[in-house]
């Protein structure tokens, strides 16, 4: 009644298996490397703070420069 | 339940079957349009952001084949060149590859959008939509003009990467669409005049078996008639150059004598030296966008060291 641990499923399927597992692996790295882009675009990294989820409107210059 | 159990198909598709769905030829051209688009545009894109939006496209294209082949799989098994396709030869299940088809679609105009603009994004969708949708389920059976509207969906990739570097749509994106767009009739019939086709046996309407082969023959020379100005306007934009221009009024001289060459031709000519002009012809459209492309991209080189363009 238990499921092997080895079937020849694993086998047959094992070149799909790796192919998907490689995908997904690019797909990591890609949004990685886009988050990674993106944040350095923003110049100075602190304005990342501005897309988070609490308004911190002390780190907008113009805003914050009187408090 | 005792163990786990696969279905009773003997053959198990492989990555390299679902690979075939997305048309790799097709990809081929389309990463290299896409990619002088974006490279010509006067706005520099990261390298990175650059390299992503280029797979976008690609990945786009591929799931519009894939949508493609999953329409068309009742058509491709009954013609010799697509009867070996993953649907027709059952080493792929259709919903497998509508399912595939659908899922790269999403994928790629979402990442597109999220790493460039909306613009870009928008364009590929549309491109998927037109040749799955407007292409293969409605003009594809309907009309023998199918290959001219059909051909628009081939030409958005120059656009699309264009879009991704400047956000926007303008006189150069259009023209290199332009390009593509009128190129694709007499490249595509110069073929069906040479290459023995069954397309009327799978019920698909071609212009060579709707009209005759005369009429084909006008239809490849007015088309390159109208595609001559938009190659060479093309190269009096900010994107063109002296190279441009001298490799267009070239690679248009020569297209034009083989489009006139097939026009004055008979089925007799044909016969007797086994379609040599139509075939040349063929090679020649092939070299033709080639050179056109690339031309862009050396003048976008150039520009670089301050020498390209005018």
């Amino acid at each position: 009644m238990t499921i092997q641990v080895e079937h020849e499923i694993h086998e047959r399927r094992k070149g799909r298996n790796y192919g998907v597992g490689l995908l997904l692996a690019g797909f990591i790295a890609i949004i990685f490397g886009l988050t990674v882009v993106k944040v350095l675009q923003l110049g100075d990294v602190a304005q990342f703070e501005k897309f988070d989820h609490v308004a911190r409107p002390q780190i907008i210059p113009e805003e914050g420069a009187g408090e | 339940m005792s163990d786990i159990s696969a279905t009773d198909r003997t053959y198990e598709a492989n990555m390299g079957d679902y690979f075939a769905l997305l048309k790799p030829r097709v990809m081929s051209l389309v990463v290299f349009t896409g990619l002088v688009g974006l490279l010509v545009a006067p706005v520099p894109v990261h390298p990175f952001i650059g390299f992503v939006a280029i797979l976008c496209i690609a990945v786009g294209a591929g799931a519009s084949g894939a949508l493609n082949m999953w329409w068309d799989a009742d058509i491709d098994a009954r013609m010799k060149r697509t009867a070996g396709r993953p649907i027709p030869s059952g080493r792929v299940q259709p919903g497998e590859a509508l399912g595939i088809g659908l899922a790269l679609s999403g994928f790629s105009v979402v990442l597109l959008a999220l790493a460039t603009n909306f613009l870009a994004a928008f364009l590929l969708f549309f491109t998927i939509f037109f040749y799955a949708v407007i292409y293969s389920m409605w003009l594809k059976r309907a009309t023998p003009q199918n290959i001219v509207i059909g051909g628009a969906a081939g030409a958005f990739p120059p656009m699309i990467g264009w879009a991704v570097a400047t956000g926007s749509v303008s006189i150069e994106s259009i023209l290199m669409f332009a390009l593509i767009f009128m190129w694709t009739p007499p490249h595509f019939w110069a073929l069906a005049l040479f290459v023995k086709s069954d397309y009327g046996r799978a019920g698909v309407p071609m212009l060579t078996e709707t009209h005759g082969r005369d009429v084909t023959r006008k239809h490849v020379i007015v088309y390159t008639l109208l595609l001559v100005p938009v190659a060479i306007g093309l190269g009096f934009t900010s994107i063109g150059g002296p190279v441009y221009l001298a490799v267009a009024v070239i690679m248009n001289a020569w297209f034009l004598k083989g489009a006139y060459d097939i026009w004055t031709r008979t089925d007799a000519d044909c016969e007797a030296d086994k379609h040599k002009v139509e075939i040349k012809v063929f090679k020649v459209s092939l070299y033709y966008l080639f050179a056109h492309f690339g031309a862009l991209l050396i003048e976008a080189a150039l520009r670089l060291y301050g020498i390209g363009g005018w």
